[in-house]
């Protein structure tokens, strides 16, 4: 049982990441990862709203009609991603106005809806809950990792801390405005993927 | 003039699925043949030209600060934009149902084609990203259609385009851990870096 409840914790860290290898949840994902802030606050929130989905829905899975299901879920996710943009709107404004409609588009994140459907419409709420934790920290690595190499490349900072001096403020380092743009989180992920399926050859793809 | 730039700007500037990677888990997994990606493209016009405007109406007469004055006078502090995302989704997820309806009674070889990708699209982040954004750059109904269609078109070109490249890309050596999700990533982000190159342009 203990085993069990490690494996759902763990597999979504890495054979089984909701990102790289289940492909859900990439719109918001690559978004937010300009600064590795904004990533760390987006992967809070989302692990605020996954967790709560994933239990109250798996407290609710008998007795929602399968025809309505999908309506259901969306009106449970709204109004938990509506709590999460209230909270970071009071206590941290300036990130959440840097996540602008990212926060909002938590709803339409496939991780949210997709994690609701394939298990907590079948399991019970304990399960859920570390489904939903596993699934939110394997989101989060993904996004920390990303936004480190795109801040420290981008704009030689990390965390807003300057480690690298770029040329504009009179220090040595050309910062490389392809990591900033959209390409460059596009390339990222592809080399995260290439990375991780070179070391663990059975998650690889026929074609 | 001014509608033509929003047109432009949204469908190649700030194309949905390459500037703000809107869309991008039904951009990654509808996008291996052409014909599929054409169809859910079209539907993803299709509900954006639709759902964007009335989202807009939605927006200005009843959540925003003051915008339920019509009913009564007594309104004109109730501010609901707090509700916006609840009813963003749920007028997206009527309206795709209201379609697909449509579609399936007036024209069913239509329907045969893009009736599968509508229940998909109600999930689709473009959807509620185009809302989103309309809410908070403050169109008019005008600007908020011709955002909705420019968006749903530049989304088209990208999918089309990458589901061209991944029919050729099977007959190329790909390194074994890179097939199949990291390569199409890669591609993607060379389209995006082509994309740049409409940066800029104004009408």
């Amino acid at each position: 049982m203990a085993s069990e409840n490690k494996k759902i914790l763990l597999d979504p860290m890495h054979i089984n990441n909701p990102i790289t290898l289940q492909v859900l949840g990439i719109c918001s994902a690559l978004a937010v990862t300009t600064k590795l802030e904004t990533a760390f606050v987006m992967s809070l929130a989302l692990t605020f709203v996954l967790v709560l989905s994933n239990v109250v829905i798996s407290l609710i899975r008998n007795k929602i009609p399968s025809s309505i299901r999908i309506i259901t879920q969306l009106a449970i996710i709204a109004s938990l991603v509506i709590v999460a943009d209230q909270l970071l709107k009071a206590f941290i404004y300036d990130v959440s106005k840097q996540l602008s409609v990212f926060v909002g588009l938590i709803i339409t994140n496939c991780i949210v809806m997709g994690r609701a459907e394939a298990f907590a419409m079948a399991n019970p709420p304990g399960k859920s809950a570390i489904d939903g934790l596993g699934n939110s920290l394997g989101y989060a690595v993904i996004l920390i990792v990303v936004a480190f190499f795109r801040e420290l490349f981008g704009s030689g900072k990390i965390f807003g801390m300057t480690i690298m001096q770029t040329v504009n403020d009179g220090g040595w380092y050309p910062p490389n405005g392809l990591m900033v743009m959209s390409p460059g989180a596009f390339f990222l992920i592809g080399f995260i993927i290439w990375f991780q399926r070179w070391i663990s050859p059975e998650i690889q793809e026929e074609n | 003039m001014e509608l033509l730039n929003i047109f432009l700007k949204s469908a190649f500037v700030e194309n949905m699925a390459l500037a703000y990677f809107l869309g991008m888990c039904s951009f990654l997994a509808v996008s291996k043949k052409v014909d599929t990606a054409l169809g859910l493209g079209l539907a993803v016009i299709f509900v954006l030209a639709v759902t964007t405007p009335i989202n807009n109406l939605v927006y200005n007469y009843l959540l925003k600060e003051g915008a339920m004055t019509w009913m009564s006078p007594g309104m004109a502090e109730v501010d609901l934009s707090f509700l916006g995302f609840i009813a963003y989704i749920a007028v997206i997820a009527a309206m795709v149902q209201i379609v697909e309806m449509a579609i399936d009674k007036f024209s069913p070889t239509l329907y045969a084609s893009l009736g599968v990708f509508l229940p998909l699209i109600a999930v689709n982040c473009a959807i509620l990203g185009a809302s989103l954004f309309m809410v908070q750059r403050d169109y008019t109904l005008a600007e908020s259609t011709v955002f909705g269609l420019g968006s749903g078109v530049g989304w088209l070109l990208a999918i089309v385009a990458l589901a061209a490249i991944r029919e050729r890309l099977i007959y190329s050596n790909v390194p074994k851990p890179l097939r199949g999700l990291g390569i199409t990533f890669i591609t993607t982000g060379l389209m995006a870096l082509g994309f740049q190159i409409f940066g800029g342009i104004q009408l």
